[in-house]
């Protein structure tokens, strides 16, 4: 990639469009496929004139049959291909989830490493844009839980680029979930900054009380609630995962060890969710640095609420106030 | 409620497919009225007797595999082997239709056609004696694993040959699959893809009768499994599939049709499982004597002997020749399936990621730590 500056300000799901862009125009093996990837450019238009540029060998317009999309992506990455995936959105990828776990994530394996699969497996996923049900769910427990899958979630424009760049470019399968409330929010951003390798956590706002750890669609909600927590007192800092597997437990520790108070928030269920995951890696790796429990902040354990009730769901900045006023933390 | 006026829709030129005619005249895809067969027909004639002592050789020699793997499991020595035992026309068809280039899809049922396609008869077993899932190097063999989850494979056939054709390399996928397997979401979106996009792919459908132990009326209404071919727009094939000469034939065909533009083909080989679904079920609780000893009589092995015998293309000579070649195979079977094969614990995380992630290296050492301390008890 180029070293030369070029800001550019655009939304996230320009750069997404962006980084297909780059990576078919950079190899010539990088095949989109989906529905409606096509002439209409994806319902989010993240794929956006692609088949006008590259032909629809390159960005093909495919039946509708999710499991039938990745099955014939794992066929073409075992004949040498890096096929990128739409999945349209987080419920309708679940017909494909055998495919997903059985296949992808475990070819590499099932060959002894003879057979790695490049394939990335794009997921717009999460709530908070008003969608009916099965159009607003956070899958990224199930996909953690599989061996063999990456499982990345950019917050923020920069990072859509970069982290689907660093995706297309992994010899492992990687789900990428984009966060699809946050697609239209705008910034400025440098596309020839170097791509960060897939597994890196980054703290986007420094603080002395307590960290927020935090991914995706959560992010600007978490910093909102870190901005508003300074009139109570609350110096919180702002951990962005970034990826959740591999999971960055060095970045996590060494951040929740010189605070020694730390709230995990997502917006999908807590019960099985990756905060409890994230939770229990903090207590077992900082135990004697902590000065309260770890705290999870997370939707409810119930369906996709209809959009009219989404808002009681999903964790905002009160249910986050609230938690971090549980950090003070008494016997 | 708004109810589609379909007589509004058929005025709009090309949105009822009434309006336009059909998109492809089901006619020609249609299945041949009855299996196709070569043995036992003037077709016989018009053979190549060489092909034919060839197919005669790999049938006898994978008969004995079968009864070989069976025997295994029964000592211990394979943790489960699903038999192809009357089945082994299809199999030996199947690797004996692709060329080198060629891609083969197997079931799990379907390891006498990957060793047919040239791989070492242990290495193929790898996965069902428990030691390792792929024995062997897919693209070097142009074989893919061993697939368990049915008709999974069948989108991969499908991707692959798609992926070819991009190149412009004239490569051909065969996925394999057993009457089950039709029932799957897979198989359906695999035919429809293939259709789509006109891969060079070709579907075997080995109908032994059984899925376990649903017989085929269960499992599907149509008039034959060939026949779901025409809802895709893509031929199928009706083919006896314990006749060896035949089963080659039109696979044969369909793999050339595929390799020169003609698209996709399903074929449905009739045949039968003579041996349970594997080794730990019980056939006897949901099929009846009467009907396995009908399809002994109409054994591929057995056809050819009496149809080739009558030809003039096989004696007493070739014959023993080939049952020694099956007996040797069975010797080097029993032979390195006694030893105990060498396992390397820490191979367990080689292949999880091209680079594993810190989880991982964590939990390598935990492994390596627990080895240490075993081997230092057991030195003690």
């Amino acid at each position: 990639m180029s070293t030369a500056t070029s800001l550019r300000t655009s939304t996230m799901a320009q750069a997404l469009n962006s980084a297909l862009r780059d990576a078919m125009q950079a190899d010539p093996t990088v095949h989109v496929l989906g529905e409606d990837v096509g002439a209409l450019g994806g319902v989010f238009r993240i794929t956006d004139g692609l088949t006008a540029e590259f032909g629809p060998d390159r960005c093909l317009d495919t039946p509708l049959a999710e499991a039938g999309i990745l099955g014939t992506a794992i066929g073409m990455a075992m004949y040498g291909l890096r096929p990128v995936v739409e999945m349209q959105f987080d419920a309708f990828a679940y017909p494909a989830m055998e495919q997903l776990v059985s296949h992808v994530a475990k070819m590499r394996n099932r060959t002894a490493g003879r057979m790695p699969l490049p394939i990335t497996i794009r997921i717009p996923y999460g709530g908070g844009i008003g969608g009916v049900e099965h159009h607003s769910d956070s899958s990224e427990a199930y996909y953690a839980n599989t061996p063999g899958l990456h499982v990345v979630t950019p917050a923020t424009v920069a990072d859509a680029y970069g982290l689907l760049r660093a995706s297309i470019a992994s010899d492992d399968p990687v789900v990428f979930l984009e966060p699809k409330r946050l697609y239209w929010g705008k910034a400025e951003w440098d596309p020839s900054l170097s791509v960060d390798p897939i597994g890196k956590a980054v703290l986007r706002r420094t603080g002395r009380s307590a960290v927020l750890v935090t991914y995706g669609p959560s992010l600007p909600v978490c910093l909102e609630a870190a901005e508003a927590a300074k009139a109570e007192g609350w110096d919180l800092a702002v951990l962005d995962l970034r990826s959740l597997v591999p999971f960055d437990d060095e970045t996590v520790c060494e951040v929740v060890r010189s605070l020694g108070r730390a709230v995990v928030v997502h917006e999908s269920g807590g019960f099985g969710g990756t905060g409890a995951e994230i939770a229990a890696r903090i207590t077992e790796r900082c135990f004697h640095h902590l000065a309260a429990p770890v705290l999870r902040v997370t939707g409810f354990d119930i369906p996709y609420p209809p959009p009219m009730l989404e808002h009681h769901h999903l964790p905002g900045v009160d249910r986050i106030l609230d938690a971090v006023a549980r950090l003070q933390w008494e016997d | 409620m708004t109810v589609l006026d379909h007589r509004h829709l058929a005025a709009v030129p090309g949105w009822l497919p009434g309006a336009t005619g059909p998109r492809s005249d089901p006619a020609p895809l249609l299945p041949d009225a009855s299996p196709v067969r070569v043995l036992g027909t003037p077709a016989l004639d018009k053979a190549d007797p060489k092909l034919l002592r060839e197919l005669y050789r790999r049938l006898v020699v994978g008969r004995r595999y079968n009864q070989q793997a069976t025997t295994l499991t029964k000592q211990g020595r394979l943790a489960v082997y699903p038999a192809s035992t009357g089945q082994e026309a299809c199999q030996v068809a199947a690797a004996t239709a692709l060329g080198v280039d060629d891609w083969l899809f197997p079931s799990y049922r379907d390891t006498l056609a990957v060793v047919s396609r040239g791989v070492d008869p242990l290495e193929a077993l790898t996965l069902l004696r428990g030691n390792a899932h792929t024995g062997y190097d897919p693209r070097a063999a142009r074989t893919a694993p061993l697939c368990t989850p049915l008709a999974t494979q069948a989108p991969h056939a499908v991707g692959l040959a798609h992926a070819a054709r991009l190149r412009g390399e004239p490569v051909v996928a065969l996925a394999m699959l057993g009457d089950g397997g039709t029932s799957e979401g897979d198989f359906h979106e695999a035919l429809n893809f293939a259709a789509v996009l006109h891969a060079p792919v070709v579907f075997l459908v080995q109908n032994n009768g059984y899925a376990i132990s649903v017989p085929l009326t269960q499992q599907s209404a149509a008039p034959s499994l060939a026949h779901k071919a025409v809802g895709y727009g893509i031929p199928g094939r009706l083919v006896d599939g314990n006749d060896a000469p035949a089963v080659h034939a039109v696979l044969t065909e369909a793999v050339e049709n595929a390799r020169t533009g003609g698209g996709p083909t399903l074929i449905e080989a009739l045949t039968y499982r003579i041996e349970a679904h594997t080794n730990a079920d019980d056939a006897t609780r949901y099929r009846e004597d009467a009907e396995v000893a009908a399809w002994r009589e109409h054994d591929p092995i057995l056809l050819m002997e009496r149809h080739l015998r009558a030809a003039g293309v096989l004696d007493d000579q070739l014959i023993q020749e080939a049952a020694d070649e099956a007996e040797a195979l069975a010797a080097r079977m029993r032979a390195e399936f006694h030893a105990d094969p060498e396992l390397d614990p820490m191979s367990l995380f080689a292949h999880v990621y091209a680079e594993p992630t810190p989880q991982l290296r964590e939990q390598a050492a935990q492994l390596a730590a627990e080895l240490a301390a075993e081997a230092e008890v057991h030195n003690r």
